[in-house]
Formats: structure tokens, C-alpha cells, sequence
């Protein structure tokens, strides 16, 4: 497809500046400095001076660079340092925020995938009545908003005294989502059966077929799915921001939300704010340039499913 | 289902029994128990409670009172309620035409110019941050005072703006965000799907000499109808929802400009202690979704392809 696009391309050659391909070329360059920009601004700010700031809104390069920011953002400095540079004194618990998201997304990630993937093996492979009916109800669960459940189920922790703990922040996500059930499942009907009826006849259990058999064979969508499912917890606020607010389940969305908010409404902290984004982005980043092609791929196949 | 079992002569019913715990049906139950554990106490439970805390006024200290339908008489009578569904509406207005024709544009280009996984890779960065650091960056960005948009505004001859500060700016300037934050995506699900359109459709059209433009409007955006729905039903789906944007940067400010639908919830909810009236406006919201997938599936013709 694409050779043969460039073949296309080619073949319309006329003698002559290739106007269209340079107008496209531009406009896509364009988008990508605008993508890219923002970043950039990120970047020079938070290496740049409190101080400096004010006279350096345009430049593209860090005013009076320093590190000083992430010392702050990481609490390394001192309240009389941070006062002296003329901040408001507020740090980030950046690393304690950092396990927090760590803990949160891997909980989730590893056991949601699992019970999904059981209970989509079951709709896909075994026969029991009432399977199409809960099946039906799992699908029907799609498309409930969010917020229509968060507040039934922020009453519902908060009556198990579940508040400001993980185990308050994971449950609604732990042992499925209808998204998983479904996308495994639609993975699981695809399967050859001739293994699983292989392994039935030399006496492996139900649970043996999926866990040696199933499993094994289906590590690409397991691996799209955990991706897609790291991406989105990561990034979760709303839940995190109202069962997990104290320091010590904090994740680095909400601590970042709180403190933004605890900065100074007049003159921002700017610098280390940009500083704490900065360090928050670089855990997404480095997953993109290591799992690049497996990324783009599983966000890509999440629209063709 | 349940009125056909029942029905039934009482034999049929033993043997449906009987089929409920076969060896096959019990590993069945036994591989569905987690999920369905989890299903009922966070989507089944939460939806029919929402449902029963819409029709009582609570507020979180004392038991609910049974209020009846007192909740959805006050929406209706609300001007912040239709305030905030006005101001909705102007955000998804805003952002869906907007983040879909770019997305179409960018992943004709990429389809036409590069499969560089970089340029594939660059655009979707946006869209692997969280609404919150996205919300951050914006804002910093578009600081009235010290952002940088401003001061490239200024060195273009422009005049300087408020953005997020203006009442009349705020929600556009959320739905610019969002639509940075989502281009690329969009482009990304455009592409796959084109990859998947044959080459020798192009091959065809082009021996009767049909022009680019034609070959665009006649092949590739019918054949990406499948894509084209679940992008727009997904896209529109979520920005209804619009909350982490608008929580980070306005709070709903200035002069209700931005209290979208979800923030309000949010607000009467958990800072009002109103959960009668929030549940009865969430309600409110899971129901205008269910009738816009509705119509969007009706008139998309989502289940059919062109492509056969």
C-alpha cells in the first residue's frame, strides 16, 4: 500500500516544483512543532531561574539556567533556599508520588488483566447457561459514563472505610473491566482449537488449558491490553482525586493537581511547576522510546477492534 | 429469556438445572466469579444506587430522605444546569469537527508522505500524558502575564489574550487543549484504517484517470466509515465527560464559563455534600449519551462496510 502510493506519486511526476508535496510536507511539519512545542516550553522553564523569568516569556532557551527547580520539586531543598530564591516554599513528593502511580497502575494492570482474561476465556470457550445474558450485561456496562458510578461508588468506599487507601483506589478497577472482558474474549474466539482439545485428551484441567495453553499463545493482545490499561491508569485523576488525596496514596496526578492548586494564585510557582511535569512526563517518555512501535500499534489496534 | 424457561414443562426446567451444574458450567462459573464480583459491586450496584440516590436528598451525614422526582423538578428549573449543558455543548461543538478533520488531515499526509515511526511516535506524545500534566503545560503556556503564547502573539503583531482568564475565551481555549491533546490520536486511527483500504482500489482509479482530491472523496473516506464511527461515537462519548481540564485550569470559572456538565456534578457531589441532585444530573448525562450513541449508530450505519 504504501509502495504503492509512492508509485502513484511518482507516476503523476510532472517536470516542475512538486508544489502539492511541498505545501503537504510543510503542513505536517507545522503540526508536528506544534505537537512538539509545548514540550519544549516545559523544558526551558523548568531548567530556568525564578527569578529571570519575568524578562524571558519569548526566548526559547532557559533563562539563567539552573537545576534548582527539581531540587525543589524532588523536596531536596531547604524551606530557607526555597524562600530565599523567592518561591512559595512548596515541593512535590515527587518520588513517593512516583511509587504511589507504580503501585496504583500495577495492581490494576496485573490482576484486572488476569480476571478479564479468565472470564473472557469462559464466555469465549465454555458453555453454561446464562452465558450470552451476562455476557450482554458486561457489554451493557460499556457504556456507562464514568461519573454516573463514581459517586455510588465513592459512597460504597467510604462506607467500607476504604478512603485515602489502595486498596479503595484499585477496587473498582481490580478484577475487570468490561472493555478487557470484551477484547480478550473477541481474541479468545480466534484461537485454534485443535491445542486446547490436544491438551484436554492428554488430561490437563480446565484451569491447566488456560494457564499453559491459552495464555502463552496470546501474549500480543495481553500485551496490547496491558499497555492500553497502563496508559489510561496512569493518567486516571478523577478516582485517585477522590478516595486517595493523603500524602501516602497520593499518585503523581493528583499530587501534581494539589500542588498546582497550593501555589500562590497571583505569581505561580511556576518554574517548579514545570519542573514537577517535567520529571512526571519523563516515566511516559521513556516508555515511548523503549515500547515505541508496540505503543502506537496497541493505541492504533484499539480503534479497529 | 427468564418468561421462556419458566414457561416450559417442568422437565425442560430439570434439565436446565441439571445443565447449570455440569462439570463444564461450574469451571465456567468458577473463571467468571472474579469479574462478575467485580461487575456487580462497581458497574450493576453503583448504577441501580445512582439510580435510587436520585430520587432522595442526602447529604452524606444523615440517612436519605425519598424525595421522589424533587431532584429532576429542580434541574429543570436550574439555570446553571442549563448553563452547564449550554456550556457542554459549546465544547463538543468546538471539539469534535475540529480534532476530526485534523486527525483525517494529518493521516492522509502521513499516509502519503512517511511511515517514520517517529513522526507516528511524536504525534501520539500528546495523547499519552494525563489530562493533568496536558492541563499544566496549557496553562502555563497561555499565562496571561509570562506565557509564551502571549509573547509569540506579541512578536506576530498580535494583541496579548487572557485565554483561560476570559469568560468569553476559556471554554475554546479548553476545547483548543483538548483537540492538541487528541489530534494525533485521531490521525493514528485514520491511518490504520487506511492501511487496511487495498491498493488496487487506487490502482483502478487512477487507470480512469480519477484526480487525488477524487480518489479521496471517493474511495478513502467511504471505506474508512467503520473508523470514522468509532472515532466520532468515542470522541464524542468522552468529551461529554469533560472534567480533568477544567478542574486544573478554570474550576468552572470565569462567571460559569466553563462549569461544564461533569464539573457541576462534581461540585454537588463532593463539595455541596448534594448527592441527590448530583445523581439525578448524572443520570441526566448517562441518559443524553445513550440517545446521542443512538443516533449516531442509527445514522452512521456503523454495522455496515463498503468495504466487503
Amino acid at each position: 500500500m504504501v509502495e504503492s502510493t509512492t508509485a502513484r506519486a511518482s507516476a503523476r511526476h510532472r517536470p516542475g516544483v512538486p508544489w502539492g508535496r511541498i505545501l503537504a510536507w510543510a503542513a505536517l511539519v507545522l503540526l508536528l512543532v506544534i505537537t512538539l512545542l509545548p514540550f519544549w516550553v516545559v523544558i526551558k522553564t523548568a531548567f530556568s531561574s525564578q527569578r529571570a523569568l519575568f524578562g524571558a516569556a519569548g526566548s526559547l532557551l532557559p533563562a539563567d539556567p539552573t537545576l534548582f527547580n527539581f531540587r525543589r520539586a524532588l523536596g531536596l531543598a531547604s524551606l530557607e533556599e526555597m524562600i530565599a530564591a523567592g518561591g512559595s516554599g512548596q515541593s512535590l513528593n515527587f518520588l513517593l508520588y512516583l511509587r504511589n502511580s507504580v503501585i496504583f497502575t500495577g495492581l490494576i494492570v496485573v490482576f484486572q488483566i488476569f480476571f478479564s482474561a479468565m472470564a473472557a476465556y469462559a464466555f469465549a470457550r465454555l458453555k453454561f447457561p446464562g452465558r450470552n445474558l451476562i455476557f450482554l450485561l458486561y457489554l451493557a456496562a460499556l457504556m456507562v459514563p464514568g461519573i454516573v458510578l463514581f459517586i455510588p461508588n465513592f459512597v460504597l468506599i467510604r462506607q467500607l472505610g476504604w478512603l485515602n487507601t489502595f486498596q479503595g483506589m484499585v477496587a473498582p478497577y481490580l478484577l475487570m473491566t468490561p472493555f478487557a472482558v470484551f477484547f480478550l474474549r473477541q481474541f479468545f474466539l480466534s484461537l485454534p482449537r485443535e491445542l486446547e482439545e490436544a491438551a484436554r485428551l492428554d488430561g490437563a484441567s480446565p484451569f491447566g488449558i488456560f494457564w499453559r495453553i491459552v495464555l502463552p499463545i496470546s501474549q500480543t493482545p495481553l500485551a496490547t491490553l496491558a499497555i492500553l490499561t497502563t496508559i489510561n491508569m496512569w493518567n486516571e485523576y478523577f478516582w485517585p482525586f477522590l478516595v486517595g488525596r493523603q500524602e501516602n496514596v497520593r499518585v503523581l496526578t493528583v499530587g501534581l493537581g494539589i500542588f498546582q492548586s497550593q501555589t500562590p494564585q497571583g505569581v505561580p510557582d511556576w518554574t517548579g511547576l514545570m519542573a514537577g511535569t517535567l520529571l512526571s512526563i519523563i516515566p511516559i517518555f521513556l516508555l515511548l522510546l523503549f515500547l515505541g512501535r508496540r505503543i502506537v500499534d496497541s493505541l492504533a489496534f484499539s480503534g479497529l477492534k | 429469556m427468564a418468561l421462556t424457561t419458566s414457561a416450559e414443562p417442568p422437565r425442560r426446567e430439570r434439565s436446565a438445572l441439571k445443565r447449570a451444574f455440569t462439570k463444564e458450567a461450574l469451571t465456567a462459573w468458577l473463571f467468571i466469579l472474579p469479574s462478575f464480583v467485580g461487575f456487580f459491586f462497581f458497574y450493576a450496584l453503583p448504577a441501580f444506587r445512582g439510580l435510587m440516590i436520585s430520587f432522595t436528598d442526602w447529604n452524606l451525614l444523615r440517612d436519605p430522605n425519598p424525595v421522589g422526582l424533587a431532584n429532576y423538578e429542580r434541574m429543570l428549573a436550574d439555570p446553571l444546569f442549563w448553563n452547564a449543558l449550554r456550556v457542554t455543548g459549546l465544547y463538543v461543538l468546538a471539539n469534535i469537527p475540529i480534532q476530526t478533520v485534523l486527525g483525517l488531515l494529518l493521516a492522509v499526509l502521513m499516509s502519503r508522505l512517511t511511515t517514520s515511526m517517529f513522526v507516528r511516535g511524536t504525534l501520539i506524545l500528546p495523547y499519552l500524558m494525563s489530562n493533568v500534566i496536558v492541563a499544566l503545560m496549557w496553562l502555563w503556556l497561555l499565562d496571561p502575564l509570562l506565557g509564551f503564547g502571549n509573547a509569540l502573539l506579541q512578536m506576530l503583531g498580535f494583541s496579548r489574550q487572557p485565554f483561560f482568564g476570559s469568560p468569553d475565551q476559556a471554554i475554546w481555549t479548553i476545547a483548543a487543549v483538548n483537540i492538541w491533546r487528541h489530534m494525533g490520536f485521531t490521525a493514528l486511527l485514520f491511518y490504520a484504517g487506511m492501511q487496511g483500504i487495498p491498493g488496487s482500489l487506487y490502482e483502478a482509479a487512477r487507470i480512469d484517470g480519477a484526480s487525488e482530491n477524487r480518489m479521496f472523496w471517493n474511495i478513502t473516506l467511504p471505506l474508512l466509515r467503520p473508523v470514522t464511527v468509532f472515532v466520532l461515537v468515542t470522541s464524542l462519548i468522552g468529551s461529554f465527560q469533560i472534567f480533568d481540564t477544567v478542574a486544573v485550569t478554570t474550576q468552572g470559572g470565569p462567571v460559569n464559563a466553563t462549569r461544564v456538565l461533569v464539573w457541576y456534578i462534581y461540585e454537588n457531589a463532593f463539595q455541596f455534600s448534594n448527592m441527590g441532585y448530583a445523581t439525578a444530573l448524572s443520570m441526566t448525562l448517562f441518559a443524553i449519551l445513550i440517545v446521542i450513541t443512538l443516533l449516531q449508530l442509527r445514522f452512521l450505519r456503523s454495522d455496515q462496510s463498503d468495504l466487503a
